[in-house]
């Protein structure tokens, strides 16, 4: 074929723009999809009972506080090691064995399958170390899971803070350990939260490795030691198991809505709080 | 080398003896022997590669942070070495600050660009933090245009506003020298000028140091000049050293004179 740079051009654009739009117009669809069906579901009482005959009734207050609970314990376990990490490797080695070492398994582990991690806490903190189907066999597998992107993320983002910034904080006679927590850090936060934030969001939209590690009961939880049932297991029983579409549908919409709103409330306090100098 | 204009009963603030600078392998200063007084402003020139940086980072020991370099030969500040082994170089690097070529402020607000160095070395008191803030930003002129925005980020200023922010918070720890690598080379004329009215202002309390790449300001604010230049080795040597009206008029090396009259460089 012979045609003119303008032409390649032109093709070129028009075929961007339809993948883009092709992609929106998906992504557009499945949320419409699940907000219409799902939100006339959602009110006072779905949110506040716990779910009657298998979840063909009541509402989803359990499983709500089952993902809030494993989230939690999640995150709070994955982001001081893995920030830790992190940092051990951007700033207080050289390269070496140990830190390719350290990085290589990072790297791998964070794209292995997420029932993989499900096995794992199965056999080790469900049965070995005997804490049974729980938020605590739950939250720790899902810790294992998010770590390696916290590590990830976080060191690129310590690796990207100029070394200007570095250079200037030790011209103030600044220490090594004044420079990274001071200057490094929260020149670096931004990058860092992104890759919380993402973690929260795998955490949340967790299905196999939860549902091996921390069951899915359906009553609420009176300590981290109990069973339960997050809101994405929920919803894939309920779908699954043909119990009700109507509140599969409910569940899914109410799962969007936490996520975006987990986004939005997790940059703002960013915003607010730590990343003042953006 | 030419000291010419030396007075003996003038103290050094700073002083190299036979410094040798090595980057791994490269040599990249011989044997440099100067002595820095107070309270004047001193130029360090020559053509591009000759080691004006690495010569100015010897003086707050920045070198230091990059691997593989060997210094030999010694540098005292106030008759002090600053390579003793017993040395704190935090001390150090807090009497000798640096402004670097382009502005570096940090991601923060205007405020705590200023007071974090203060912190560093012990102030809590946040009237004193405050007072630092406000005496450091009147210094170099910019109180007035940035008191009511203190806590907006550095970053939204424009580029000569950060570069004498980045002066306000050197100045901030109390420093005794103040080096300053081609600090306005990223600058437009305005702010040039303006930086230089404030490195006059300094130079009556502190000793600064410019590394410059044009004649005119060396000429316009240095009181001493040195004159930089590699040798047939292609290692950096210091040419030529004196008070900077004498050294432009009447160069004493052939070298300078070529350079400062521009049939090279
Ligand atoms: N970190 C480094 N590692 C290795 N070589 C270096 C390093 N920094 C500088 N050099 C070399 O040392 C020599 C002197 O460099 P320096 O930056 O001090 O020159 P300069 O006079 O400041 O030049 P310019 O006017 O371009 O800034 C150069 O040949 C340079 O390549
Ligand atoms: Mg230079």
């Amino acid at each position: 074929m012979n045609l003119t740079a303008q032409t390649r051009e032109k093709i070129a654009k028009t075929f961007i723009w339809a993948a883009a739009v092709l992609v929106l117009a998906v992504l557009t669809a499945i949320i419409a999809d699940i907000l219409i069906k799902g939100l006339p579901v959602i009110n006072f009482s779905f949110l506040t009972e716990i779910p009657r005959s298998m979840g063909r009734a009541g509402g989803v207050a359990s499983p709500i506080v089952g993902t809030v609970l494993i989230t939690l314990l999640a995150v709070t376990i994955a982001v001081p090691f893995g920030i830790g990490t992190a940092l051990y490797l951007a700033e207080y080695t050289k390269d070496g064995i140990i830190t390719r070492l350290i990085r290589f398994s990072a790297e791998s582990l964070a794209g292995i399958p997420s029932i993989v991690y499900g096995l794992f806490g199965f056999i080790f903190f469900v049965i070995y170390l005997g804490l049974g189907w729980s938020i605590l066999s739950g939250g720790l597998t899902l810790a294992f899971m998010i770590l390696p992107t916290i590590i990830r993320t976080a060191e690129e983002a310590i690796r990207s803070v100029p070394l200007s910034f570095r250079e200037a904080s030790y011209s103030l006679g600044a220490t090594k350990t004044q420079t990274i927590f001071k200057v490094v850090f929260p020149s670096a936060i931004r990058g860092i939260t992104n890759g919380i934030i993402l973690s929260v969001g795998r955490c949340i939209a967790e299905t196999a490795a939860v549902m091996l590690t921390a069951g899915s009961a359906l009553q609420l939880p009176s300590s981290i030691l109990d069973p339960t049932r997050t809101m994405a297991v929920h919803f894939y029983i309920l779908a699954v198991e043909g119990i009700s579409a109507e509140n599969a549908y409910g569940t899914a919409a109410l799962l969007i809505i936490l996520i975006f709103l987990i986004n939005v409330v997790a940059n703002m306090l960013v915003n607010r709080f730590v990343a003042k100098g953006r | 080398m030419s000291e010419s204009g030396l007075k003996p009963q003038m103290k050094y603030k700073i002083e190299t003896k036979a410094v040798n600078l090595h980057y791994g392998s490269f040599h990249a200063l011989k044997d440099v022997t100067m002595g820095i007084r107070d309270c004047s402003i001193t130029a360090i020139i020559g053509p591009s590669g000759c080691g004006k940086s690495s010569l100015l980072r010897l003086f707050n020991r920045t070198n230091d942070l990059i691997p593989g370099v060997k210094i030999g030969g010694d540098i005292l500040l106030d008759g002090d070495s600053i390579y003793d082994k017993s040395k704190d170089i935090s001390v150090i690097r807090k009497r000798v600050g640096m402004v670097f070529q382009k502005p570096n402020v940090f991601p923060m607000s205007i405020y705590d660009n200023i007071i974090i160095g203060p912190k560093h070395h012990g102030v809590k008191n946040r009237s004193k933090l405050e007072e630092i803030s406000e005496s450091c930003l009147k210094q170099v002129a910019l109180w007035d245009e940035v008191k009511d925005i203190l806590k907006k980020s550095a970053l939204d200023l424009p580029a000569g506003q950060q570069q004498r922010l980045c002066i306000a918070r050197a100045l901030a720890v109390e420093p005794e020298v103040i080096l300053m690598d081609e600090s306005c080379s990223a600058l437009d004329p305005e702010s040039t000028m303006k930086i230089e009215e404030l490195m006059a202002n300094l130079a009556q309390k502190y000793s600064i140091i410019i590394v410059t790449h044009s004649m005119e300001q060396a000429v316009r604010v240095s009181d001493w000049s040195a004159f930089m230049m590699i040798n047939e080795d292609k290692i950096g040597t210091l040419v030529e050293y004196s008070e900077t009206t004498k050294m432009f008029q009447n160069p004493k090396d052939q070298r300078t004179e070529d350079y400062i009259t521009g049939r090279f460089g």
